[in-house]
């Protein structure tokens, strides 16, 4: 029983990289499962001159300098004296920014082509399925995964989907081609959990299938019920390890993810759309003891920034989508902005394989909008919201997401103001490798299922 | 001013009644005329009774009219949606306010969206103030997920074009074309194949044609059985005289030839709608004069019809003759549309050519050339001034005109915004 709880705590460790455990043969270590095999590809030392850097700590360098050496950030600043010897980049008029972090998206789950045979993002068979991993599900050669990259977004977080209170464990990848999931994943990262809110769940088994939730209320009594299970479950464990029960819980995958959230080991990614819902959900938190890392589709956030800044709950945040359902219908145009100003942890999300793919023109438009309402907001500022805000839901802020000397060199060259709908990223950098270059197509990857399909006929070239 | 009494004067221009055409002169501006006169810096644009009377560099300015400096600003037409479900949906998961198709197979071709638009949805003013002030409002082929509202027919309907001002005569024209299904989800609707579809368009077509010749015969019941009802029937009538397009939903390259050969059998107007991947067959489609209504950020494989969608698609059309029009799909953002085209501009496309793609193009398209589309005498004055380029992000539609009347710059969404920008006010919410 003892060596089996350490496999399921394995498990658990798995997204920061799993130790040693027990093997067959003695002397001998198994790789650790389901771990980052992650390795940066190569890359050489770079120093980048005469750019205008939003560094994503509010900060703007004009006529800045970036170094990056063995895949980190050594040094940014105005007026800094390049080592010699270093391959050089020009940047006059061009910006350099952070890459850039989607915390919710679901390439590789749900990708590219969008048919059934490939459609793995909810595990629609039970209001939880906490147990469930969305890492067993990604599919590296989605082609999204490449567009996001050309958007100069170098980390993002796949979920679940929203059918199911909890919908499973989510993962969080460096936008790196590879071959398998591992070899993407973020090394260190968190897993996360995700959750959902409102009208999906209760849509979707009320509904659709006249079992429990049918409610908003059912969806309460549902995480209320499935987090005293856990407690209990962990209370269990914890009486068998003192010697004060002589039988273990049953393995319980499920339970095993909430009790990793009740540890501090998983991130809550909670998708929630209305004012109320949110404050409920802080209670629902704060009585099982767990922090709600934050809310995505968060189209109300405007109303409750005040209790989302106290709590410190991020706000993921669309800058305009509306409409598409009730709980959706009180957009507003400056929801980010007012979320920020608030003082609480803002972020501009995509949910969309297109959306990613211009999430810096999308934190443009929600700049703009709060500037003609009077909110006082830069793009320096507006930064934030696409790199280390993102970074800090996923618990991976002092490894990346802004630009300061020791971070990952996760970098964007854009060859212009990345607030301005004609501007594009030039070059991405991830831990200090050139992964996407516009101008070098040996330096734009192709996923798998793209190669050879279209343009053997002789028909014009993509 | 308060803003309590911000609030109340926002609330009253909403309330009030149709405010009138007014005499305004923007004077000093960038005029984008999409018309012969092309870009005229400097310009003065005229309007009077809803219409538009002079645009130029030495327009006089009457005593009467309302002057408006312009300096530093652009001048364009009032966008226009070209596919859209304004008016017929409000939430499009609440199904008692999604009225953009029909359960069952009571209609096709006859099924009309314009008895069903709402001008007062809360759609118009969130999308006009943001310069969208033309639709075409289409009915909806979708297969819905399951519990859902409704389930599409592959030739869904008559789409109408509206107006997004003030007025109960916001039906600019009704049956400005018709919309079908091809491709994969007209396959699905057909029976599973591409060819049945095809078929199946075919001989609504041919029946149509045959009930059109022998109506007597069909009214005392002694012709052959149609596939198609009377009312679908009827309503063919219109695309097979040439007095509206079939708006076909189309996208790999074999499917629009295809949809091609068939408008040529039949002798029929077609619109290309959705074409991700039309640049391939760019020359057929040119030399056929068949416009595509797509959207520009339409890039991924995301079917196995759009393999072969890129960016550059509307700029590979344009560049090759052919008429493009906008349009994203999204209604309720169809204020975005100027964002998808600064994309398509970034990607290729000439920016005049990607304002005529929101403008004179889906105009033409849709049969009210003569009325929309170009800042040109006598055309409606659906006019916008933008505090710059109208593609630019941070740039917005500083006053929208739409048939002369400046409509109140005001949604829903900015009275929400208004109430919660403080929220230490002493009263809730709910009494600001």
């Amino acid at each position: 029983m003892a060596r089996s709880r350490a496999f399921i705590g394995c498990l658990l460790a798995a997204a920061a990289g799993c130790g040693q455990q027990a093997v067959d043969k003695p002397g001998e270590e198994a790789p650790p499962l389901y771990a980052s095999t992650y390795e940066p590809l190569p890359g050489e030392p770079v120093v980048i001159e005469n750019a205008t850097i939003l560094t994503g700590v509010g900060e703007r360098i004009d006529d800045g300098v970036l170094i990056m050496r063995g895949g980190r950030i050594e040094a940014v600043g105005a007026g800094l004296e390049a080592p010699a010897g270093l391959a050089r980049i020009d940047a006059a008029g061009k910006w350099v920014t952070p890459g850039i972090i989607d915390n919710h998206s679901h390439l590789g789950v749900y990708p590219s082509p969008q048919v059934a045979a490939v459609a793995d993002g909810n595990e629609v068979s039970d209001p939880n399925t906490a147990q469930v991993w969305a890492e067993h599900a990604v599919w590296p050669q989605d082609p999204g995964f490449a567009a996001a990259l050309a958007g100069g977004v170098t980390t993002l977080q796949i979920l679940p989907g929203s059918a199911n209170l909890f919908g499973g464990r989510s993962v969080v990848v460096k936008n790196v081609p590879a071959r398998t999931v591992q070899e993407m994943k973020f090394p260190g990262a968190p897993h996360g959990l995700k959750m959902a809110c409102g009208e999906n769940p209760k849509r979707i088994y009320g509904v659709e299938r006249l079992v429990a939730p049918g409610t908003r209320m059912g969806n309460v009594a549902g995480y209320r019920q499935a987090w005293m299970k856990a407690k209990d479950y962990m209370a269990a464990q914890e009486a068998f390890d003192s010697g004060a029960a002589d039988e273990a819980p049953e393995h319980d995958l499920q339970l095993e993810t909430l009790a990793g959230v009740l540890r501090g080991e998983i991130l809550v990614h909670n998708h929630c759309y209305r004012a109320d819902e949110m404050a409920v959900m802080l209670d629902v938190a704060r009585e099982f003891g767990y922090r709600i890392a934050s809310f995505h589709h968060a189209v109300e956030a405007y109303k409750v920034a005040d209790l989302l800044a106290e709590s410190g709950t991020c706000a993921a945040m669309w800058a305009d989508w509306w409409g598409f359902k009730l709980e959706a219908f009180d957009a507003v145009r400056e929801n980010i902005a007012m979320v920020d100003k608030a003082g609480a942890c803002a972020i501009v999300h995509s949910d969309s394989d297109t959306g990613i793919q211009r999430l810096n023109q999308e934190a443009a438009k929600a700049m703009a909008a709060a500037q003609r309402s009077g909110i006082e907001v830069d793009r320096a500022g507006a930064m934030r919201w696409l790199s280390l805000n993102p970074a800090r839901s996923l618990g991976i802020d002092t490894q990346t997401g802004s630009l300061e000397a020791g971070k990952m060199a996760d970098v964007v060259v854009w060859d212009g103001d990345p607030f301005s709908v004609y501007t594009k990223a030039e070059k991405v950098f991830i831990d200090g490798a050139l992964v996407f270059d516009r101008a070098d197509t040996a330096r734009q990857p192709v996923s798998d299922f793209e190669l050879g399909l279209v343009s053997l006929d002789g028909g014009a070239p993509l | 001013m308060s803003r309590a009494a911000h609030l109340a004067a926002a609330l009253l221009t909403l309330l009030a009644p149709a405010a009138q055409a007014e005499t305004v002169a923007i004077v000093g501006g960038r005029l984008h005329t999409l018309g012969e006169a092309g870009k005229i810096d400097n310009g003065t644009l005229l309007m009077r009774d809803g219409h538009i009377v002079a645009a130029g560099r030495d327009v006089p300015v009457p005593e009467d009219a309302r002057r408006i400096e312009a300096a530093g600003k652009v001048i364009t037409p009032g966008l226009f949606d070209a596919h859209s479900y304004i008016g017929i949906i409000e939430i499009s998961l609440v199904a008692e306010t999604n009225d953009s198709a029909q359960i069952g197979n009571h209609f096709a071709a006859a099924f009309d969206v314009a008895d069903a638009v709402n001008p007062r949805s809360s759609l118009i003013p969130v999308n006009r103030i943001e310069g969208v002030t033309r639709v075409a409002s289409a009915p909806v082929s979708v297969i819905p997920p399951p519990g859902t509202f409704a389930r599409g027919q592959m030739i869904s309907g008559r789409g109408a074009v509206i107006h997004l001002g003030s007025g109960d005569d916001y039906l600019v024209r009704r049956g400005a074309a018709i919309f079908a299904e091809l491709g994969e989800h007209g396959a699905l609707l057909a029976g599973g194949s591409r060819a049945a579809a095809l078929t199946r368009l075919s001989e609504a077509l041919e029946d149509a044609k045959d009930f059109a010749r022998n109506r007597a015969s069909f009214e005392s019941n002694e012709r052959r059985a149609y596939a198609i009802g009377r009312l679908d029937l009827e309503a063919l009538q219109d695309v097979l005289d040439k007095d509206v397009p079939l708006v076909l939903h189309v996208n790999r390259a074999s499917d629009i030839s295809a949809a091609l050969r068939l408008a040529g059998r039949h002798d029929i107007e077609i619109v290309v709608r959705g074409g991700a991947e039309a640049w391939l067959v760019a020359a057929e489609l040119a030399a056929a004069r068949v416009p595509v209504v797509l959207n520009p950020l339409d890039n991924l494989p995301a079917r196995f019809e759009t393999l072969a969608a890129t960016l550059e698609n509307a700029a590979r059309l344009h560049r090759a003759g052919v008429m493009v029009a906008f349009a994203s799909g999204d209604s309720h953002n169809a204020r975005n549309l100027k964002q998808a085209a600064g994309n398509a501009v970034a990607h290729g496309m000439p920016h005049e050519a990607a304002l005529a793609a929101l403008t004179i193009n889906p105009a033409r398209i849709y049969g009210i050339e003569d009325s929309f589309g170009t800042l040109e005498a006598g055309k409606d004055a659906d006019v916008v001034i933008w505090s710059g380029d109208p593609l630019e992000l941070a740039t917005f539609a500083e006053q929208v005109f739409i048939r002369g009347i400046a409509v109140p710059m005001v949604s829903r969404a900015t009275l929400l915004r208004d109430r919660y920008l403080d929220l230490d006010a002493e009263l809730p919410a709910a009494y600001r």
